[in-house]
């Protein structure tokens, strides 16, 4: 797992592969494409590729029009203008439209860094998770973000893909199969059990193999946070004594909440700590931030010792 | 307002200076946008435009200054540190973890009004804090800055018909039009000329300066405090990356920390601009 890619990265390689074979997907950007990624692709295809200037709630609402005049819209900016900014156009024009629409959020969670709390989306889940048909996606890494942007350039629904700005380590090899939708677990264990969404995931495999002496720990993929896929949640939940989860994101309206929502409701009660952040972010590099905020592989160790007071 | 206005040319270049160290310290941050808006929050701050206490910056009678396209906080910070709002050793731990200046603005930070960086809400905070100003019967004024590619955002549109509406004499809004935004320049991103007649079509009175020519800044500001029964837009004409010679126009130095080298070679340019002004 040394080596890293930004998802952000891997999703503007594959914008580029999918709209190469599919003729009706369509980029639109609000002044970031630097930033998203779409550059590659719009240079290929620049009758496909859209600049409406810094206007996100245009961006979105364009990006409705487009797919009713049968385009396959990718919607590009940072997470926090997409989902915050636009909210009422991606609720009113997307998702109650039930419009194929994929909005590509990136420079999510605190991994953003240096611009700090205003540019760093901690509620992004949460409003997108609200929203019934809207499909919301969290890969881990840079494969898994490839697949999941596969996805969504099919899905005849709207989508919310969440992507990060730095690099975050390689977990799957480029042929692994994914199955998007489904949890999916990377480690064994029975202590407790890890939740985890996008960077955080590769941290908790870290934190797994350092605790493995004394701890064991289950690691479990959550890439797709709505809709979620609650018999393989209350799967992994078998047998596991305590359970952790953790995200870049708020831990209120999240995977935690998501998480917290199917124990309750299907009467599992075993104890559960919701790792992710309490408060606004701040300036800082990212990985800084991720030391500071427990969010790297020896914070989510921490955090594990200190639920399991080992 | 007189004797001050002498020093603004040199003061400015110190501005600069300070912007540029931190985001040197930082390697991260926005020069660009930060050194063609410097001269004019340089005179708003020193030419007596603006009434503040560093000691008390909430202090009740004060004017109000937003900065709307916030990614530009170098500037005002160097401003605010130059005035004492804080200590100057926070300059060298912008943008790092637990530090006071944040990337963008943050109302923790001393002379900070409102959180900005998130573009395009500018105009409407400062007609709110306008309002509450005539509510209150007050001469107070406010004024904010703003990129011109920000103009794109349809709230700035919103707040352009509120301002007018309620006939908010006391307050300027100030256009940085230095033509350039990131993915390119405004006219290739998204055109949105003619800036001065569509503010004018919408009720302003609107004013034209060169936003590096202090005397034009200081009358053009003096004139456009005394308009009344209606809100002023100054479009100042400026130079994205003004005062280091290879970061002028350059839209790749909107967001980018200079390295070792390029950050000497700036430095000399500034200290020179300094050292000349005295
Ligand atoms: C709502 C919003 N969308 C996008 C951005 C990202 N962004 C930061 S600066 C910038 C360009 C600003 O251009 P302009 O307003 O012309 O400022 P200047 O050239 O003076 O730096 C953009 C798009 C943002 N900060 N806020």
């Amino acid at each position: 797992m040394s080596n890293k890619i930004a998802t952000r990265a891997a999703f503007g390689e594959a914008l580029l592969e999918i709209g190469r074979k599919q003729e009706n997907v369509v980029s639109l950007d609000a002044d970031l494409s630097g930033s998203t990624k779409t550059g590659a692709f719009a240079k290929e295809f620049p009758e496909r590729a859209f600049n409406v200037g810094i206007a996100e709630q245009g961006l979105v609402a364009t990006a409705a029009g487009l797919a009713i005049a049968r385009k396959k819209p990718f919607a590009c900016t940072f997470a926090v203008f997409l989902t915050g900014r636009a909210y009422d156009q991606v609720r009113t024009s997307v998702a109650i439209s039930d419009l194929p629409v994929v909005l590509a959020g990136s420079h999510a969670g605190i991994l953003t860094g240096e611009d700090g709390a205003t540019h760093q989306a901690l509620e992004d889940i949460g409003l997108m998770r609200a929203l019934p048909h809207m499909t919301v996606l969290s890969p881990a890494d840079a494969a898994e973000t490839k697949a999941c942007t596969q996805y969504a350039a099919q899905a005849e629904h709207p989508v919310y893909l969440r992507l990060g700005r730095s690099g975050v380590p390689v977990i799957f090899d480029e042929k692994t199969k994914f199955e998007i939708g489904k949890v999916r677990t990377l480690n064994q264990g029975t202590d407790v059990v890890i939740f985890a969404t996008g960077p955080l995931v590769s941290s908790a495999l870290i934190a797994a193999k350092k605790l493995e002496k004394d701890i064991s720990v289950k690691v479990v993929n959550v890439s797709c946070i709505s809709p979620l896929d609650v018999s393989g949640i209350i799967e992994a939940l078998q047998g596991v004594k305590n359970v952790i989860t953790a995200e870049d994101h708020s831990i209120n309206n999240g995977l935690g909440s998501a998480i917290a929502e199917v124990m309750a409701e299907n009467g599992i009660g075993i104890p559960l700590y919701r790792h992710g952040m309490r408060q606004f972010g701040e300036s800082g590099n990212g990985a800084d931030l991720y030391e500071k905020y427990k969010f790297d592989g020896e914070g989510v160790a921490e955090v594990v010792r200190t639920f399991l007071k080992k | 307002m007189e004797p001050m206005k002498k020093n603004l040319p040199h003061l400015a270049a110190k501005v600069r200076i300070d912007a540029l160290k931190m985001i040197y310290a930082a390697q991260s941050g926005h020069p660009g946008g930060s050194f063609s808006a410097a001269d004019i929050i340089t005179t708003l701050y020193f030419g007596g435009f603006l009434a503040y206490d560093p000691k008390n910056p909430k202090w009740k009678d004060r004017d109000y200054f937003i900065l709307s396209k916030g990614h530009c906080a170098p500037s005002l910070y160097a401003v605010l540190g130059e005035l004492g709002f804080f200590p100057k050793d926070e300059f060298f731990r912008l943008r790092q973890v637990d530090s006071l200046l944040q990337g963008h603005p943050e109302t923790y930070i001393p002379g900070i009004e409102i959180a900005s960086g998130p573009l395009g809400q500018g105009i409407s905070v400062a007609c709110g804090i306008a309002m509450g100003i005539k509510i209150d019967k007050k001469q107070n004024k406010v004024f904010s800055l703003h990129g011109d590619g920000e103009l794109q955002e349809g709230n700035i549109w919103e707040g352009v018909m509120t301002a007018a509406k309620y006939h908010l004499d006391n307050y300027v809004a100030i256009v940085d039009r230095n033509r350039l935004q990131i993915d390119g320049s405004t006219a290739e991103v998204m055109p949105i000329e003619d800036v001065a007649g569509k503010f004018q079509a919408f009720g302003w009175e609107v004013m034209k300066m060169n936003g590096h020519d202090f005397d034009d800044i200081y009358t053009t500001l003096k004139k456009a405090v005394e308009v009344t029964g209606k809100p002023v837009c100054i479009v100042a004409d400026t130079v994205k990356g003004k005062g280091v010679s290879f970061m002028e126009n350059q839209v790749g130095w909107h967001g980018k920390a200079p390295n070792d080298e390029q950050f000497a070679s700036a430095m000399e340019e500034l200290q020179k601009n300094f050292d000349e002004t005295q």
